[in-house]
């Protein structure tokens, strides 16, 4: 199980179509390297559970090729493929006990009951399950029992693992607690790991890289940080963190890949330019709520406008203020909460400002405009 | 107060929605019942006939012929008998038992109506010398019980010599033992073949798209909601000696034109109609259980290096048991008291202990015979469902 790099799953132009008319993924192009951590985000729906489906084998590809270390998947029938899946349900088999249930992909392969049992413990350890062998899976919590699928998805030592919503199921707490417990697990095995969910948060804990998923194709991929700073399109702008996008039209390029934006009805916007634009381009300009602070003096920050406080919310380490500015109604402001962060009241009129590299200009979607 | 009202108004609304349900069980099913497990043991027909002689001969030795007075009493009551025309009946229950003695009693009772005298003792032996046998008088002590288990021996091919011990009926007059094993084989061998056939049936239709499925349930439920005696009767046509089947065999030139096979009037056909009767007890219990196992199991078997047969076998079958234990319970227990199919399509080889029931019922008359075989049976199924509901839990039960 080398931690050697290199690519380990390739997705070439696939393409899949259950009815034959619509498309739910379109084609996709991805590659994952061997002992990458990757996972696929996005909105139910968008494709997620049909790429992790076509890899495994239990759907066909319409279109395209998806390979494993340079072997087309179509050509290895899916029980073996070696690929240890988890999935949202757990699927624990109900009539076997934990042990078996483990033991169950070992006894299929006809390794010998004492190498089993060894191997089924060291699984259990791994999950922090030691002694839960003889449990019907019925028996146990909610947690436990994603633990032990996770335990038998890797008992045999599979070089790809895939994980469809695992935590979907599990309240809040628990469900932060594994993702800590999924990583340290991908740390210490170095599986090629495909994660799938529609929680951001989870995806920026667990990912080395994370591919936006939007009606069946990838919007951007990148390491959690790019995608959060860097977002190339306004639908993972906001499916990243929270972020105001404010519609306007380019009016100048400027030096250093600058442009003044309009936006509102008289307000201009310095933003940095993610894609060739010309004036008179339409143009999302979108600014992390935390980027923006309250102005002290007059033309501190190359962005000012004046703002109407309507709301302020006490979030514990900030303060979330709601405002209204550059023709938008609901403008959000993070202000960490920090001595001497001003006392700002429902209805104040204040000066807020950000940084034009802090301000991105992102393309239209090019669909969406048609 | 009206708290009060409100309380009893609770509770008389869901009592009278079951009031009917109940009503219906009583009538239909307790008092039936009831009655018949009393006829199968309460046979007051002689000791209403000759209490008086009946009670003397309680203290009788059962060693010697009974004395004057035995003769005496039972000499009145043969008279009153004859006015009240039982003696027939008398002389049926007796000879039951002691085989032969049918005419002792009409004849005793109508020449005793012109005799005159007080030594009844000599003269009904010399109207017939069988009432100088000990044997008589012990059938006619035996016939006299009102509460038997005449019945029950009977119905298990056992009898009670009029020395009082139980015996194995001689072996030409057996009968039953042989019609519960078959009984109990045929529904044996039915339950495996409906499992069978069912089985793959049960697992397609869980497996195919929903509108397939529609298609196929219907297919299986079409026969189902046929008249029983039409599905039976069209197994006449397929299986007699000129049917379809041995039509198709002898063209095919399987089978020679001169001994076309008998599929029917014994225990082939038996088997073959109740299997296809049966079937969808099988398929519809199995269908419930199957359609409700995720097909997330098969999927996560596969990923961990199982081939279809291993998953099969390993996780699609033991999910499915519930399944199977539900329409084996099912079609076996059906077919423990199934009548018209053997009754039409069995002939004599192919006859069931229900059919033995409705002979005693409709032809022998002898209905504490039917009613006894009637409880064994019932005790038969009652005890399968109890080793059921231990073994597998009557709540695992699925039906659809
Ligand atoms: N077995 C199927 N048959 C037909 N359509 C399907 C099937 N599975 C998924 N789809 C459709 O494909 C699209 C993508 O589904 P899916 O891959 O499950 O999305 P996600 O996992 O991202 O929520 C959805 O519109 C869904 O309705
Ligand atoms: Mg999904």
């Amino acid at each position: 199980m080398g931690n050697g790099g290199g690519t380990h799953i390739a997705f070439e132009h696939v393409t899949k179509s259950y009815d034959g008319t619509t498309q739910v993924v379109k084609d996709l192009c991805l590659e994952i390297e061997r002992g990458e951590f990757l996972t696929l985000l996005g909105p139910s729906g968008s494709g997620k559970t049909t790429c992790l489906m076509m890899l495994a084998g239990f759907e066909t590809i319409s279109s395209g090729n998806i390979s494993i270390d340079g072997q087309a998947v179509h050509t290895i029938v899916p029980h073996k493929r070696g690929i240890g899946m988890v999935f949202q349900n757990y699927a624990l088999f109900p009539h076997l006990s934990v042990g078996r249930n483990l033991s169950f992909p070992l006894e299929v392969r006809g390794i010998s009951s004492s190498e089993r049992a060894d191997r089924v413990k060291k699984a259990l350890e791994l999950v922090q399950l030691e002694g839960f062998e003889d449990r019907k899976p019925a028996n146990l919590s909610g947690g436990q029992q994603q633990r032990v699928a996770i335990a038998r998805a890797l008992v045999f030592e599979p070089e790809i693992v895939l994980m469809d919503e695992p935590l979907g199921a599990l309240d809040r707490r628990l469900r932060e607690e594994m993702q800590y417990e999924i990583r340290r697990i991908h740390q210490q095995l170095g599986v090629t790991m495909v994660y799938v969910t529609h929680d951001q948060q989870e995806a920026m804990v667990l990912s080395d890289r994370v591919a936006v998923f939007r009606d069946g194709s990838i919007e951007q991929i990148a390491p959690p940080e790019t995608l959060y700073e860097e977002p190339n399109r306004v639908f993972v702008s906001s499916f990243i963190g929270d972020n105001n996008v404010l519609y306007g039209k380019v009016e100048e390029i400027r030096p250093g890949d600058l442009c003044n934006v309009a936006v509102g009805s008289e307000d201009h916007v310095q933003a940095l330019i993610i894609e060739d634009t010309q004036p008179g381009d339409s143009v999302w300009v979108a600014v992390r709520p935390e980027r923006v602070a309250i102005a002290r003096e007059e033309k501190q920050y190359s962005n000012q406008f004046e703002a109407i406080v309507k709301d302020i919310v006490f979030m514990g380490d900030h303060l979330r203020l709601n405002l209204e500015t550059c023709g938008q109604r609901d403008f959000i402001v993070k202000i960490p909460n920090i001595v001497g962060h001003g006392a700002v009241l429902p209805g104040d009129r204040i000066q807020i400002g950000w940084a034009a590299l802090d301000c991105r200009a992102l393309p239209m979607d090019k669909e969406k405009e048609n | 107060m009206t708290d009060k009202r409100s309380g009893v108004q609770r509770l008389i609304v869901p009592v009278g929605l079951v009031l009917p349900l109940i009503a219906f069980i009583l009538v239909t099913f307790v008092i039936p019942l009831g009655s018949m497990v009393i006829q199968s043991v309460h046979d007051p027909e002689v000791a209403e006939v000759l209490p008086n002689t009946l009670n003397l001969l309680s203290e009788w030795d059962g060693t010697s012929v009974p004395s004057e007075e035995v003769f005496e009493s039972m000499a009145q009551e043969l008279v009153l008998s004859r006015e009240s025309r039982t003696t027939g009946k008398v002389a049926t229950r007796v000879n039951r038992i002691a085989s032969g003695t049918r005419s002792v009693f009409g004849k005793t009772a109508r020449r005793l109506e012109r005799i005159e005298t007080t030594e009844l003792r000599s003269a009904m032996i010399d109207i017939d010398d069988r009432w100088k046998d000990v044997e008589l008088w012990i059938a006619i002590r035996e016939a006299g019980r009102e509460y038997t288990v005449k019945h029950y021996l009977h119905a298990v091919d056992l009898e009670r010599e009029l020395d009082g011990g139980i015996h194995p009926v001689s072996e030409d007059q057996r009968i039953y033992n042989t019609l519960y094993l078959r009984t109990l084989f045929v529904s044996l061998a039915v339950t495996f073949f409906c499992f069978l056939i069912g089985y793959p049936i049960a697992y397609a239709i869980a497996n195919v798209s929903d509108s397939m499925a529609k298609i196929l349930l219907l297919i299986v439920l079409i026969p189902f909601w046929t008249s029983l005696l039409v599905r039976t009767t069209s197994w006449l046509v397929l299986l007699q000696n000129q049917g379809v089947v041995n039509d198709i065999l002898v063209w095919l030139g399987l089978v020679n034109d001169s001994d076309r096979l008998a599929l029917i009037h014994n225990m082939t056909g038996t088997l073959v109609a109740m299997t296809h009767v049966l079937l969808p007890f099988m398929i519809l219990p199995l269908y419930a259980v199957m359609r409700a196992i995720p097909t997330d199991y098969m999927k996560a078997a596969a990923s961990l290096g199982a081939n279809p047969a291993q998953s099969f076998v390993r996780v699609y079958f033991p999910q499915s048991l519930p399944g199977i234990s539900a329409g084996c319970l099912l079609v076996f227990i059906l077919s423990l008291g199934y009548y018209i199919t053997p009754a039409l399509v069995g002939g004599t080889k192919g006859q069931l202990i229900s059919n033995m029931i409705a002979y005693h019922i409709q032809s022998s008359l002898n209905w504490g015979l039917a009613a006894a075989i009637s409880v064994i049976l019932l005790t038969g199924v009652f005890i399968c469902y109890f080793i059921f509901d231990k073994w597998v839990g009557v709540d695992k039960l699925r039906l659809s």
